[in-house]
């Protein structure tokens, strides 16, 4: 059995192991993402992850509505108008589930640069709180917002 | 190389299945990947029907009991069978662990899936390509360097300074870690990975090595070292219960800690 380097490029391997094998294939992948079953703390760090992404799409929308203060009355109007629209409140509260999201993560993150909370249980604790927390707290913060009268639809 | 999923003519097919004989009791399924470099053009998943009665209890045991008894092709790494030698590390019921000291009867599901470690050119059946992870592990040098002549007997260290090598010193390089690591899987060729990053970590603990700073230096790197974003994958499964992601913790507090003298390039 003879194994032949593959051509420069072809599978972009920097390391020279995805060689090519007699029957003439290049070595596959050994399965990864479709056969891992999910620890907690991998599901924190990768919906972190999906949170920065919604976060910038969140930094351009509040671009938007300081651009639109800024254009005046009428640009202003339309975008409070979209804003208090049902579909607006639900783009704003998963915006504070992004926010609180990041600050539970960020805190989680915190801990483990200092050297904590890296025991399998208590960084299980950690992602627990990190994932389900936001939820509870954007949840929390929007049933303040109504009861206070300051939203409504 | 950054691969979110399977390239094309990795992606396994439907293999064969394998039945139990009629009247056997105990039935567990083993879902083996099949990958054969000389003859298949694809890898597959073969399923084997085997009555729990027929082997010992670890998955080792399963996979000895098939080769021997129903498919003699199938290939796999296996040494020691107690835990020791890391050899038959692969993913089994999608966790990395040592099919030696997995029970059978300790996994979730019926049907007990059984792949190679995870994001690695597969030589043959759930035999991985490996060479990269032992390239890093020799990069982080790991063995004593010290400043002063070798002594007459061994180098001395105090009960204290030995302690903390626990944890540290009894990694067997079963390779589950790092192939457990979804940095790792999308930057293993910058990223250490776990294993190597303990290592690492193992002998800047250590009181008798003087090449602390410089073992940081070499570390110092956006991929080498800070590539770890705390997934705690490596810690999970790590077989003998160490704690990479700990190790990489220490490592990157060390980095930044005022004692910390940059030796020159």
């Amino acid at each position: 059995m003879s194994n032949t380097p593959t051509a420069a490029g072809e599978t972009g391997d920097r390391t020279g192991r995805y060689v090519r094998h007699p029957n003439g294939h290049v070595a596959p992948m050994s399965p990864f993402t479709d056969i891992w079953r999910w620890h907690m703390t991998m599901v924190a760090s990768i919906l972190f992850r999906v949170t920065i992404g919604a976060a910038s799409v969140g930094a351009i929308l509040l671009l938007g509505w300081v651009a639109a203060t800024a254009s005046g009355p009428d640009a202003f109007a339309s975008v409070a108008a979209f804003s208090g629209s049902p579909f607006g409140l639900f783009i704003w509260f998963g915006l504070t589930w992004v926010l609180f999201s990041f600050l539970l993560n960020g805190a989680r993150h915190l801990i483990n640069d200092t050297g904590r909370g890296l025991t399998i249980k208590s960084a299980n604790l950690l992602a627990q709180i990190a994932v389900w927390g936001p939820i509870v707290l954007a949840v929390l913060f929007w049933v303040v917002l109504f009861a206070a009268g300051k939203v409504s639809l | 190389m950054v691969q979110l999923n399977l390239p094309r003519g990795s992606k396994p097919t439907t293999g064969k299945v394998h039945k139990a004989p009629a009247g056997a009791k105990n039935i567990k399924t083993y879902k083996v990947y099949r990958y054969d470099p000389e003859t298949d053009a694809d890898p597959r998943w073969d399923s084997y029907e085997v009555s729990t009665d027929d082997h010992g209890p670890m998955l080792l045991d399963a996979l000895i009991h098939i080769k021997n008894e129903i498919d003699p092709t199938l290939s796999f790494r296996r040494s020691c069978r107690e835990g020791i030698c890391g050899s038959c590390s692969m993913n089994i019921d999608g966790r990395n662990t040592l099919a030696c000291t997995k029970g059978w009867d300790e996994c979730s599901s019926h049907n007990i899936t059984i792949a190679p470690l995870p994001h690695q050119p597969v030589v043959k059946d759930l035999v991985t390509d490996l060479s990269l992870f032992y390239a890093q592990y020799d990069s982080i040098q790991p063995y004593l360097q010290s400043d002063t002549p070798d002594p007459e007997k061994e180098r001395l260290q105090s009960p204290a300074d030995r302690e903390k090598l626990d944890g540290l010193y009894e990694c067997i390089l079963c390779a589950c870690c790092s192939t457990s690591c979804p940095s790792y899987w999308w930057n293993q060729e910058e990223y250490l990975g776990p294993a190597a990053l303990l290592q690492s970590y193992r002998w800047i603990s250590d009181s008798r090595d003087d090449a602390t700073q410089k073992r940081l230096d070499d570390l110092e790197d956006p991929f080498k070292l800070y590539r770890c974003h705390t997934i705690m994958n490596c810690a999970q499964v790590c077989p003998k219960g160490l704690n990479p992601a700990k190790a990489i913790a220490e490592t990157k507090k060390l980095m930044v800690s005022p004692s910390r003298k940059k030796t020159a390039a």
